[in-house]
């Protein structure tokens, strides 16, 4: 079957991120196909690189990382609400003349049209969010 | 893509205190662009968000309360509205301000896109889509 996947809340404030990580690895192990996992919401802060949470606990940023290396899964970044949240890619800092960037490796930047897309081309689409 | 699909656009939360209304409605008018077959639903606080007489001066928020009455010109016209929410918050269809739509079937006839449904009919509106999307 193939997933889309939209993850509506924000990191380590909510179990949202974590959730359809473990989904997402689970689906992949057992043969479906991932096509793309959406960030919405608050859901677009586990795509700054500059998550640095305590050595002890889980690295949800990096997780997503791995997962988008190893498994070629497309994550995509609503960019209205990546910008409102303090997060730009590096173009969108040179365009908005901000002297940084802070999206993840991994992760890439683009419209609510890849929502609604994702919605169309898969067979199920998923929420995790409240 | 000419695959039409039905999709459903849940909205649970009062328009303001958080950001799901706004970014709800956003996605809504992006996805008017995708000629899908688009269905709102209104619950639990949701249905706060098609109360007439919204005035945000107060907490400096943008009042989007308006851009509801466009959502016709984007081929938006199905907006289901749950009476078991309106009954427990002590709201009536009165209550709502007025949105229309005009009909291309029916020589352009204005008629009223928002619906009041009860809550099990809105069971079956939601059992009836292909993608649900939760605000």
């Amino acid at each position: 079957m193939k997933f889309g996947i939209v993850i509506s809340e924000g990191p380590y404030t909510h179990q949202a991120a974590d959730t359809a990580y473990h989904f997402v690895k689970s689906a992949i192990a057992k043969g479906h196909e991932v096509a793309r996992v959406f960030f919405y919401h608050d859901g677009v802060n586990v795509s700054s690189r500059l998550t640095v949470p305590p050595q002890d606990e889980r690295h949800i940023q990096n997780n997503w990382t791995t997962l988008a290396k190893e498994h070629g899964v497309d994550l995509v970044v609503c960019i209205a609400a990546a910008q409102r949240r303090g997060l730009l890619d590096e173009n969108e800092a040179k365009r908005q003349g901000k002297d940084a960037s802070n999206i993840a490796e991994g992760f890439r930047i683009s419209g609510l049209g890849q929502l609604i897309e994702m919605g169309i081309q898969t067979d199920r689409l998923v929420t995790f969010g409240d | 893509m000419s695959e039409i699909k039905k999709f459903l656009y849940v909205n649970r939360k009062a328009p303001y205190g958080t950001i799901y209304a706004l970014e709800s409605l956003e996605v809504v008018l992006i996805g008017a662009a995708f000629d899908q077959d688009v269905s709102l639903a209104f619950l639990d606080d949701g249905v706060f968000q098609l109360t007439k007489g919204q005035n945000t001066d107060g907490i400096g928020i943008k009042n989007f309360s308006p851009t509801f009455r466009a959502l016709g010109d984007y081929e938006v016209t199905k907006l289901f509205v749950e009476q078991e929410s309106l009954d427990e918050r002590g709201l009536t269809a009165d209550d709502l301000q007025e949105v229309m739509y005009e009909d291309e079937d029916d020589d352009w006839a204005e008629k009223p896109s928002i619906r009041i449904v009860s809550r099990s009919e809105m069971a079956d509106i939601m059992a009836d889509q292909d993608v649900v999307l939760s605000f």
